[in-house]
């Protein structure tokens, strides 16, 4: 339970992140909270030369409307975006979502950034993005872009992000008045989701039902043509090709993604 | 005023909740100044040949002092049990063949802890894998063998009825039988094992260990090193749990001596969380059958238990639970006819051994489901079916069939108690209502009762109290803690007798050399053996102080009474204190106590679960219960070990469960994995009182730290059968995990349950 030994930066600046990223690329990882990459460091699953520690970067903490949308710095940690009164009432889904994040000691170091960076698809946060239909702001010395939420996850701990890349941003619509839902299933309160069910708006995203977070979009084009909640919640599972361990079979996540759709879009509801 | 009985805060806790407990790895004992760090290179294989292991590279990697294979090991294996063969005694490094993945291989001493995780990386070791065996049936077949020396995998001849009889069920109008799982679990103590070791120029070896018993863990520590006990000095710090898997010395205990007597240097030892899931006993891993029959009044007439234990790959202390799963196999319950058998295997898994209750627990989870089975057969109320056959209280002492002789009891008291507390009648009536109406949300109630035996085989302990010239007062006890906080209530016993504060008293325990003899804590004994060693001890001495008090008042011993530290005469202003008499000559008791027989503590748990049947997770909603271990010493602690007892109950039959794959990996060795419970998965606990004294020793205790855990098993498990029973489904095996209720549901509803219930 020692990891391998590393460096350790811990730049002052983005910027200064950002050059330390392009010098070392791949053999470098960007730390925030840690609560992710350190376990597997540990476990001596991962072994990298260098640690970028963004923890300090206060610029990249901030929750702000901007338009018609909320911008969440990357580094904003998980209980700021429980607690925001913008979140509470621009996208009440987030802040719902990241109270469910393991536990307060874990919330208070964890970040937005760092959880959808780490591209990890029993993660909570990702699926929420997924159905709020946000986007990714990644900066390098090569400029800014942002990415889709849809188009930026391509497997299980992997994205398009490059290895010079940082998330600086995340972005989400401005969701005040949609009706929303998070149905977590978990066999213990600190417990990755065995599934998970993201509502808004009409939109279903699913945590832990494949390589990447999903679109549950069986259901989504089922509602939008007039579906009953039972009858679109039933196709959530669609497409789906779900991880068995000891928690769950392929067939029981199936089923429960059926379930806590359906009891998510009865939420969102007002049911 | 008594003392006894009262919620005297634990004097430990202001330590613990402040600079923290001082645990093995903690130590700054300048013996150990300077000690090399070792560091396990462990097998990753279940079942394999060592075909080569090649050290070059580690040993000139930075600050490596030495690197240890089984090739420069002197030590003999050594049996782990002694009526197993020969063949499975337990190398101290393997040398040809690894059973199990977390067996050492290696040992790495380096200057730091962390250069030994990066040197043992380079330790290569070549694996020429064999046929694995994970599962008990696959054991029993003895196909694969995992000594092929010994020529079976039964690790002793069969405990008990080596062929039942016929006509056991003879006569019965009904008889139910099914195979259920009392699955392996692991201990898990928040702190991992530890332990270091420092050779003196006199040939003296300390070593500083955490265990529950500093006594036993010298006698074989020095005999698996082949030196004298005199030359062995154990010393426990703080134990931050053991639950059974700390009893004893472990194989990598003797191998740090060995280390350091090899390099001549101290050497210390903290193993990580992921060797201790593997490396550490693990508890209960039993496949039972159980066959039950009775008439449809209720009368249970006949009950046969078969047993097949899971020993692991070494045989260890787990391989004589069993025996205990066999003497209380009838529970409370007066059965006329009564058979039990128990095998014993080894397999490709980690060794087994006690973990809290160890074999009783197993004993009451198979008897509370057949009854429940069998109530659920006859169509009868599985709290009347119980009362029907419980013994009543003029009935003790009651000899069971299992020959164990139950000193007192009142076991339909602590069913009908639990019952009310409850509100039965209203909670049946609440799932009646949610059944009718097809709620998804469903009730589900479980009953328990259970007996146990505690302090059984080995009720004997020494106590010393002294009191000193200051008006302090030491006491030293054979049985150490880990976590029940002796220190508060051995103090209570000396001051009921002496009448000195418990702030002035401590208590020491867990050094060999201050304390030589010892049995330690574990069996739910601590209390009524070497707590009752104290108050007897302290007894002694506040008569040993009025014999010397009444020569200098000049006064009738009989006229004497010690009070608030102070030998008086009665009725008067005269008197000396204890600390004076201290002051003139050594005021110090040394005693014995044997109990001689063991106790049997009992209780009932009324669990209620609520159960989504969509998802198959059951939430426990409320645990009543009643855990009499006769009279109470201190109910704050008390409580503490039914709380404690019960989250482990609960989690065992909700959540935990030590899992490998069909290679032997295993695949719960992270907290992330393995199911130990929070506060957020139990409710709040109603705990009853009921106190039905022994007259086996003079406090009238009986041993708590097991109770908890062996009556919320059975119930839990209990209570979500019961919230699916309605859908046909009449038993689901532990843990009741969603996932496994779910296929029981679906087994149910798609017609492929069993007549017994489901197979999930």
């Amino acid at each position: 339970m020692i990891p391998v030994g590393f460096a350790y930066e811990r730049p002052s600046s983005v910027d200064g992140a950002l050059a330390l990223l392009a010098e070392h690329g791949e053999e470098a990882s960007v730390m925030a909270g840690g609560h992710s990459l350190l376990p597997v460091m540990k476990l001596r699953l991962a072994a990298p030369e260098l640690i970028i520690d963004i923890s300090k970067l206060s610029e990249l903490s901030y929750v702000k409307v901007d338009g018609d949308e909320v911008a969440i710095g990357s580094g904003t940690k998980h209980r700021t975006v429980e607690a925001s009164e913008v979140l509470a009432a621009e996208a009440p889904l987030l802040a719902a979502v990241a109270r469910t994040v393991g536990d307060p000691q874990v919330r208070h170091r964890g970040t937005i950034g760092g959880s959808l960076a780490h591209a990890d698809p029993a993660s909570d946060l990702p699926a929420a993005v997924l159905a709020l239909g946000g986007t990714v702001v990644l900066r390098s010395p090569r400029g800014t872009r942002s990415v889709p939420i849809t188009e930026f996850y391509t497997g299980v701990f992997s994205s398009v992000k490059e290895p010079d890349e940082l998330i600086v941003e995340i972005r989400v619509p401005r969701t005040g008045g949609a009706g929303w839902a998070y149905e977590k299933f978990t066999r213990r309160a600190n417990d990755w989701a065995v599934v998970g069910v993201a509502v808004v708006d009409g939109r279903v995203g699913l945590v832990n039902m494949g390589q990447t977070p999903l679109r549950a979009t069986a259901t989504e084009e089922a509602l939008a043509a007039g579906a009953s909640i039972a009858d679109a919640a039933a196709l959530a599972d669609q497409g789906t090709e779900p991880p068995e361990d000891l928690a769950g079979t392929r067939e029981y996540r199936r089923h429960l993604a059926r379930v806590l759709t359906k009891r998510a879009l009865t939420t969102a509801a007002g049911g | 005023m008594s003392i006894m009985g009262t919620r005297v805060r634990r004097v430990e806790d202001p330590v613990f909740l402040t600079r923290g407990a001082t645990y093995t790895d903690d130590l700054t004992d300048e013996r150990l100044s300077g000690a090399l760090h070792l560091t396990f290179v462990r097998s990753p294989m279940a079942h394999a040949r060592i075909t080569s292991v090649d050290a070059t590279a580690a040993r000139e990697a930075p600050g490596v002092v030495a690197v240890i294979t089984a090739e420069e090991m002197d030590l003999e294996p050594t049996k782990h049990f002694p009526a197993v063969p020969d063949a499975m005694a337990r190398p101290w490094l393997a040398k040809d063949v690894v059973r199990f993945v977390g067996e050492p291989v290696a040992a790495v001493l380096t200057e730091q802890a962390y250069q030994g995780e990066d040197a043992a990386e380079l330790v290569e070791v070549d694996y020429d894998p064999l046929p694995v065996v994970t599962t008990l049936k696959q054991a029993a077949t003895d196909e694969t063998l995992l000594f092929p020396e010994a020529g079976t995998n039964f690790a002793v001849p069969s405990f008990g009825n080596d062929d039942f009889s016929d006509d056991l069920f003879e006569g019965c109008e009904v008889v139910v039988t099914r195979e259920i799982v009392n699955q392996r679990v692991a201990a898990a103590p928040l702190e991992t094992r530890g332990a270091a070791a420092a050779w003196g120029e006199d040939g003296r070896v300390t070593l500083f260990l955490s265990t529950q018993n500093a006594q036993q863990s010298k006698g074989e520590v020095a005999g698996w090193l082949g030196v004298d006990p005199a030359q062995v000095h154990v010393i426990t710090p703080d134990v931050g749990g053991g639950f059974g898997a700390k009893i004893g010395a472990d194989p990598e205990f003797a191998l740090v001596a060995w280390a350091a007597r090899h390099v001549k240097r101290p050497v210390r030892w903290n193993e990580s969380r992921s060797e201790n899931m593997t490396g550490m006993l693990q508890g209960r891993a039993q496949l039972q059958t159980i066959t039950i029959g009775g008439n449809r009044d209720g009368k249970v007439l006949a009950y046969r238990l078969d047993v097949l234990a899971d020993a692991g790959a070494y045989p260890r202390i787990g391989t004589a639970l069993p025996t205990f799963t066999r003497m209380m196999a009838g529970g409370v319950y007066d059965i006329p006819k009564v058979e039990t058998r128990a095998r014993v295997l080894v397999t490709n898994t980690t060794s087994t051994g006690a973990y809290r209750g160890a074999g009783r627990p197993e004993a009451t989870a198979a008897i509370e489901r057949a009854f429940d089975l069998f109530a659920a057969e006859i169509g009868m109320d599985v709290a009347e079916v119980r009362k029907r056959n419980v013994p009543p209280p003029d009935a003790f002492p009651f000899t069971n069939k299992g020959g164990a002789q139950y000193d007192t009891g009142e076991y339909a008291k602590a069913i009908d108690t639990v019952l009310e507390a409850g509100g039965y009648q209203a909670l049946r009536a609440e799932q009646k209502a949610r059944r009718e109406r097809g709620d998804v949300m469903q009730l589900g109630i479980g009953l328990s009762c259970f007996v146990e035996i505690t302090a059984g085989g080995m009720a004997a302990e020494d106590a010393t109290v002294e009191v000193h010239a200051d008006g302090t007062v030491t006491v030293l006890t054979g049985t150490s803690p880990h976590g029940q906080g002796h220190a508060t209530a051995w103090a209570m016993l000396a001051s009921e007798k002496l009448g000195i504060p418990v702030e002035k008293i401590t208590v020491k325990h867990g050094d060999t050399d201050l304390i030589p003899k010892g049995v330690g804590t574990m069996g739910s004994r601590s209390l009524q053996s070497g707590g009752v060693a104290v108050y007897n001890a302290a007894g002694e001495l506040a008569d040993l102080a009025k014999q010397r008090a009444a020569e200098l008042l000049e006064a009738s011993v009989d006229d004497l009474e010690v009070a608030e530290g102070e030998v008086r005469v009665a009725g008067t202003g005269t008197g000396i204190t204890l600390a004076q008499l201290a002051e003139k000559d050594q005021l110090r008791v040394e005693t014995h106590w044997d109990q001689q027989l063991p106790t049997f503590p009992f209780g009932a748990h009324l669990a209620v679960v609520e159960l989504d049947t969509e998802s198959g997770k059951a939430v426990v909603e409320k645990i009543i219960t009643i855990d009499d271990a006769g009279t109470i010493l201190n109910p704050l602690l008390a409580e503490g070990q039914r709380h404690g007892g019960i989250a482990q109950g609960i989690a065992q039959a909700l959540l935990e469960e030590v899992v490998y794959d069909a290679d032997g990996n295993p695949l719960t060795a992270t907290f992330a994995d393995y199911g130990i419970p929070s506060a957020a998965e139990l409710p709040s606990f109603t705990l009853l009182t009921m106190e039905t004294p022994t007259h086996l020793n003079p406090i009238g205790a009986k041993g708590i730290g097991e109770a908890g855990t062996i009556g919320a098993t059975p119930a839990v498990q209990s209570a979500v059968c019961d919230a699916v029973a309605h859908l046909g489904i009449r038993h689901i095996d532990m843990p009741a995990t969603p996932l496994r209720v779910w296929e029981a549901i679906n087994a149910a509803q798609n017609g492929t349950a069993t007549t017994n219930g489901s197979d999930a």
